[in-house]
């Protein structure tokens, strides 16, 4: 394994029921922004899964180094079903850093987070995986129901982290990923 | 009766065994409602009673019968959790059929048993006041650690497992402490009254908590209120402590309902202020 690489998949594939994505192989390393493309959203979703653990390997293998902490933020919107928690509250769970918020969503961060808009909610969970005390970000569709505004601000933020960071990234988002990324992993449907 | 009588030794102690339970089992009932198990919690007041008998019938304290049992359904709850409802549904009326069985046909457990099932409060010593305290004291020291991985697990279900940490110590600490509360308030308070306040004041908090921790007091504060009220409405009729109980906390969870339904009637009954132009230009 390389020494520097914080996880390493070699000819990994995997799924639920069955393999929907790989073999493929790639290492992760600190200062990494990698956009995955791929045909299909389940592939690259299942992809960000495997490394979490959630999904099944069918061959190949993942391998992360000893001690590394992985975020996880995941297309599916928060299991909320009236949790009466707030913004800060949840940033608090995962040790995310509020003060780091912009300022436009800094005033609601004391809110029930099922009182805000999709968009505010979304980054808010964004922002907990994001800024969480963690070795590798696992982005998954942050873009989604995000205004221009907070897009941009993703971008800076991201940039800014990246040099102490690894983070995945998946898109529908062309120019999203092309401005962050600093390399790209195809998958094969 | 008379109103005074309230501050004799003989109702003082059942008071304050009870006002710990009131603040014990909301704050149990708003993590059962976050991890979706509110139906364990009947479950193991049920296996807690039946415990609880079987523990007098057998010549053991009635809290140390009402422990074994729950905290061995407690042991066993990952197995029972992956049939679902049907699990728990069949650990609850299991439980009341041997705690009515064994009522009905050992004369030792008739004056334990309709205590369990009338929730008569009254009947509580000293032994239950020691043994809730010492349950607060512990529930107050672990469940702030416990707190933050809870409600993390709930929100971003794979962040332990992606980050290569295990859940089941944590899952079996909360676990353990749900049986041991429900086990010693069933004892206290019997089996409605104990299920009710780990359901109804949650179930307010849900709705009207700020935050989480706002909602933690918020159930505290309905559970410790209704609980007076019940206490000192019980004595005045003169009715058993566990109906009344559970009728107030009812009152009160329908009551909240209907002045929230009214409150939404009214804020669309109220004249637009601002035209829909400028609230889009805003």
């Amino acid at each position: 394994m390389d020494e520097d690489a914080l996880l390493v998949a070699k000819e990994l594939s995997a799924g639920y029921d069955r393999p929907v994505v790989g073999p493929v192989s790639f290492s992760v390393h600190r200062g990494d922004v990698i956009g995955v493309r791929g045909p299909n959203g389940p592939g690259t979703s299942t992809l960000l899964n495997a490394i979490a653990g959630s999904a099944r390997v069918f061959s190949g293998s993942v391998h992360r180094r000893p001690g590394v902490r992985v975020s996880h933020q995941q297309q599916a919107a928060l299991p909320l079903d009236n949790v009466p928690l707030s913004g800060r509250e949840l940033l608090a769970l995962t040790g995310a850093d509020s003060r780091g918020l912009p300022e436009w969503i800094k005033p609601l961060a004391g809110k029930r987070l099922d009182r805000l808009s999709g968009g505010q909610l979304q980054f808010m969970q964004i922002w907990a995986c994001l800024s969480a005390p963690v070795d590798i970000v696992l982005l998954d569709e942050p873009t989604n129901n995000v205004d221009p505004q907070g897009v941009q601000y993703l971008q800076d933020q991201i940039r800014t982290m990246s040099p102490s960071h690894a983070i995945l990234v998946i898109s529908h988002d062309r120019a999203f990923l092309d401005k962050i990324s600093t390399r790209t992993i195809n998958l094969s449907s | 009766m008379n109103i005074a009588q309230l501050f004799d030794p003989m109702f003082r102690l059942p008071l304050l065994t009870g006002l710990i339970f009131a603040t014990l089992l909301p704050m149990l009932g708003m993590y059962l409602r976050l991890r979706e198990e509110w139906l364990a919690a009947l479950a193991f007041a049920q296996v807690a009673a039946a415990g609880s008998l079987a523990g007098t019938i057998l010549g053991f304290p009635p809290q140390a019968g009402a422990l074994a049992c729950t905290c061995t359904a407690a042991a066993f709850k990952g197995w029972i959790a992956k049939t679902g409802n049907n699990g728990y549904a069949l650990l609850m009326i299991t439980g009341w059929a041997a705690a009515i069985l064994m009522l009905a046909n050992v004369p030792i457990a008739e004056h334990l048993g309709h205590a369990l099932f009338d929730g008569q409060l009254y009947f509580t010593g000293v032994a239950h006041l020691v043994f809730g305290g010492v349950f607060l004291v512990i529930v107050v020291a672990i469940l702030p650690r416990l707190s933050a991985k809870l409600l993390l697990e709930r929100m971003f279900p794979d962040f332990f497992r992606a980050s290569g940490l295990s859940a089941w110590r944590f899952h079996l600490v909360f676990d353990l402490l749900v049986a041991a509360g429900l086990a010693l308030a069933t004892a206290s308070i019997g089996v409605m009254g104990a299920f009710g306040l780990v359901f109804v004041p949650s179930m307010i908090a849900y709705r009207i908590g700020p935050s989480w921790k706002g909602a933690l007091l918020v159930a505290i504060a309905i559970s410790i209120l209704a609980y007076i009220a019940s206490f000192l409405l019980a004595f005045m009729i003169d009715q058993p402590f566990g109906p009344v109980l559970v009728i107030v906390l009812s009152s009160l969870a329908v009551s909240g309902y209907l002045i929230q339904i009214l409150f939404r009637q009214s804020a669309k009954n109220q004249p637009e202020l601002v035209s829909s132009k400028a609230r889009q230009e805003t």
